[in-house]
């Protein structure tokens, strides 16, 4: 179907929101990099012509799409009230697979970058206090989120942890918040007193967790008592799975052309809609970032994300291909 | 844009005239072209309001939350100084950080995958619906089909019980007359509203509403703390308030499109995939929702004027969508057209939440019509409904010739 553009004939106005290419990013350019750390650098990206950026919430991270064909998520740090600009904070991984090692070696002010999203996976809901704790680099999420707690009048603390002072980033900007925060830099302090701090907080406590897997995994077994939904974990590196529901193979049924897909008990569902030319957008390949969510028709799927909570699996409705897999027979998308 | 030209502050160009009167809401064009010829902003004395009428500057300013807020209302009535007259909207009548969470919550609920499900359901209610119509000899599209069809499926997708239900429209006829002034339209829903508005919030708790409805979805959001238990009610509330008359309009619109222009109903029927276009076109050509209000959070400059922080401002979505500078013969409903960008559902983070539900709800309507329906006639003159917000019909007397 096609539709023709009409553009009028005074022609159209000029844009006041940067346009998401058919990639369904936009392209920024890295206005600023400065080290906020040993090991840390904080990018503000914005669009040629001074354009207004899509919006977000706190907790919301982009796509970086580098120019070496990687593609890195990162938590948004910045003003959401600037609507021209974004910043994140980038730590290098000395053993990552190069993408942080690309943007503290290779990328440059005035380089142009694509970045897709935002998304929220992370969003700050309602509660009576907060207690926010980060580990290392997962303090840029809570930087917003700090700033809106405290426009919204709900107490907060922050628990803030990382291996030496010196590569803490943001430690200047959390200094106004006084004994709100706590800075527990591991070579000085050992590691963070988790139990204690969560036992110190009230039943009404909202905790939010951004950091290394040990991290998560030792706010996870300090909170088994908390009601559902208290504890909320932002993700960047995969949740431990089990093994597959199923040893042996599938079918993927593409609804909106009839084709069926044999699929290997190994193999990925994502490559799979590749190789059988109905490409879905991916990104990080872990069930991390959500950009593959694909509809699910029919069937059960064998969910293996780290995204979507008990609730949200078992209405069988979405799945991310890059690392699920199917429970039944046939698994029907909406392709 | 102008929104930020250097040029030296003027007085805004006055338009001596009440947009919220009989008049102009029953044939809104001609001041339409008026406002959008005064300036990219004009002082309303009448009301000591700035407007906005040109679709740069309305679809600017829509997206532009940081400056236009939402909070103080998005009717005359400024909040910051008047007592709202129900409880605001937690989506529509704030801004961030307070209108996150609920937005968080809606958006999931109504988006295009978990309204799937409902769509069979939809497509035998539409079919049955045609059908009906079919036997009949003259019908009007806007009693037996625009208002028909969302009050069978809607109320029954929120999870509301059958009784009561005929309190919706009035409830929502007064709600968007009560974005404007207290005029004659706001007084005629006086006497019933306390009885309505009482019986719409009862159907918002959770013992009311049935398991596997939108507001069951909004309660269970309350479990796990995605919002409270207190905002809970009041985003059912937001489903019931916005999803019934506008959609009934919006109905209306399309269907006021293909009785005033029979080659596009040939064009829907030699193409049913067209339903979705055809709906949206509706909703730019006719804008159902016709206005809303922001205000400055700081002084603004909108081209050589500056609005003061604090003003209202009145935006004109329906001039905007009609705007000749925007738009090739705005006037034409015309499903070649790419209607992307019009504002009828709104810009930026108040797009309305809802769409989808409005969109699936014409998809379904349009596609039994098209199946079964050769030609559609008037059979009679049509009557505007008068809204201080919306435009629509109060009655569309047509003909359906079947295939």
């Amino acid at each position: 179907m096609s539709l023709s553009s009409s553009p009028a004939a005074a022609g159209r106005p000029a844009p006041v929101v940067a346009s998401v290419g058919a990639s369904g990013r936009v392209a920024l350019v890295v206005t600023a990099k400065d080290p906020v750390a040993d090991g840390v650098v904080r990018l503000r990206l914005e669009a040629p012509g001074g354009l207004r950026l899509p919006d977000w919430t706190p907790g919301a991270h982009i796509d970086l799409g580098l120019p070496n064909g990687l593609t890195r998520q990162y938590s948004l740090c910045g003003d959401r009230w600037d609507p021209r600009s974004y910043e994140i904070a980038v730590l290098r991984e000395p053993d990552g697979r190069g993408g942080s090692a690309f943007v503290h070696d290779h990328l440059a002010v005035g380089d142009g970058i694509e970045v897709g999203g935002p998304r929220n996976h992370f969003p700050l809901v309602p509660a009576d206090r907060y207690l926010f704790v980060a580990g290392g680099i997962g303090i840029t999420p809570m930087l917003p989120m700090i700033e809106q707690a405290t426009m919204l009048d709900t107490p907060w603390s922050l628990l803030y942890g990382g291996r030496r002072r010196v590569s803490m980033a943001f430690v200047d900007r959390l200094a106004r918040w006084g004994d709100r925060v706590t800075l527990w830099p591991q070579d000085s302090h050992g590691l963070l007193d988790l139990a204690s701090a969560v036992d110190a907080e009230p039943s009404g406590t909202k905790i939010y967790c951004c950091g290394p897997a040990p991290l998560l995994a030792a706010v996870e077994s300090v909170c088994t008592d908390r009601p559902v939904g208290h504890l909320r974990i932002e993700r960047f590196e995969a949740r431990e799975q089990g093994p597959p529901v199923r040893t042996t193979g599938y079918e993927v049924e593409l609804a909106r052309t009839g084709t069926v897909l044999g699929i290997q008990p190994g193999d990925s569902v994502l490559d799979a809609l590749a190789a059988a030319g109905a490409p879905v957008l991916a990104s990080c390949r872990q069930g991390v970032c959500g950009t593959c969510e694909t509809t699910v028709l029919a069937g059960t799927p064998d969910h293996r994300d780290s995204l979507l909570d008990e609730a949200q699996r078992r209405r069988n409705d979405c799945f991310y291909p890059c690392v699920s897999r199917s429970a039944s027979d046939r698994l029907v998308l909406d392709l | 844009m102008s929104l930020a030209t250097p040029d030296p502050t003027v007085e805004a160009p006055a338009l001596d005239v009440d947009p919220f009167g009989p008049e102009i809401l029953a044939d809104p064009i001609p001041f339409h072209e008026r406002l959008r010829a005064a300036g990219p902003v004009v002082h309303l004395p009448r009301y000591d309001v700035y407007a906005m009428g040109r679709y740069a500057e309305v679809h600017a300013a829509l997206v532009d939350w940081q400056r236009f807020q939402s909070a103080a209302g998005v009717g005359l009535s400024n909040f910051r100084s008047e007592k709202p007259w129900r409880p605001p909207s937690l989506l529509l009548e704030t801004d961030p950080p307070h209108h996150d969470a609920p937005r968080h919550v809606l958006e999931p609920i109504l988006n295009p995958r978990a309204l799937r499900a409902l769509r069979p359901r939809w497509e035998t209610a539409a079919e049955e619906l045609v059908e009906d119509l079919l036997e009949r000899e003259r019908f009007d599209a806007v009693s037996n089909l625009a208002e028909r069809f969302p009050l069978r499926v809607f109320p029954d997708a929120v999870g509301i019980p059958e009784e009561g239900r005929e309190n919706l429209l009035p409830y929502g006829d007064h709600l968007f007359n009560a974005f404007g002034p207290v005029n004659a339209l706001v007084e005629k829903g006086l006497p019933r509203i306390a009885g309505v508005s009482g019986w719409v919030n009862e159907q918002c708790r959770r013992e009311v509403l049935s398991a596997d409805g939108f507001g069951a979805r909004i309660w269970e959001a309350s479990d796990c703390g995605d919002i409270t238990a207190e905002q809970a009610p009041l985003v059912v509330r937001s489903l019931l308030s916005a999803g019934v008359d506008t959609t009934v309009h919006a109905l209306g619109a399309v269907m006021a499109g293909f009785l005033s222009s029979p080659e596009q109903w040939e064009r829907l029927r030699a193409e049913p995939a067209r339903a979705r276009v055809a709906f949206d076109e509706a909703i730019r050509w006719e804008s159902p929702v016709q206005t809303f209000f922001r205000t400055a959070t700081c002084d603004v400059r909108v081209g050589d004027v500056v609005v003061p922080e604090g003003r209202k401002i009145l935006m004109f979505l329906g001039s905007a969508n009609n705007d000749p500078s925007r738009w090739e013969r705005p006037e034409e409903f015309d499903l070649d057209r790419d209607p992307s960008g019009h504002v009828g559902f709104g810009m930026g983070i108040h797009q309305c939440v809802g769409q989808h539900v409005a969109r699936m709800e014409a998809e379904c309507v349009l596609h039994a019509l098209a199946r079964r329906v050769k030609k559609i006639e008037p059979d009679g003159i049509p009557v505007r409904h008068l809204n201080n917000t919306l435009r629509g019909f109060s009655s569309l007397p047509a003909r359906l010739v079947a295939r």
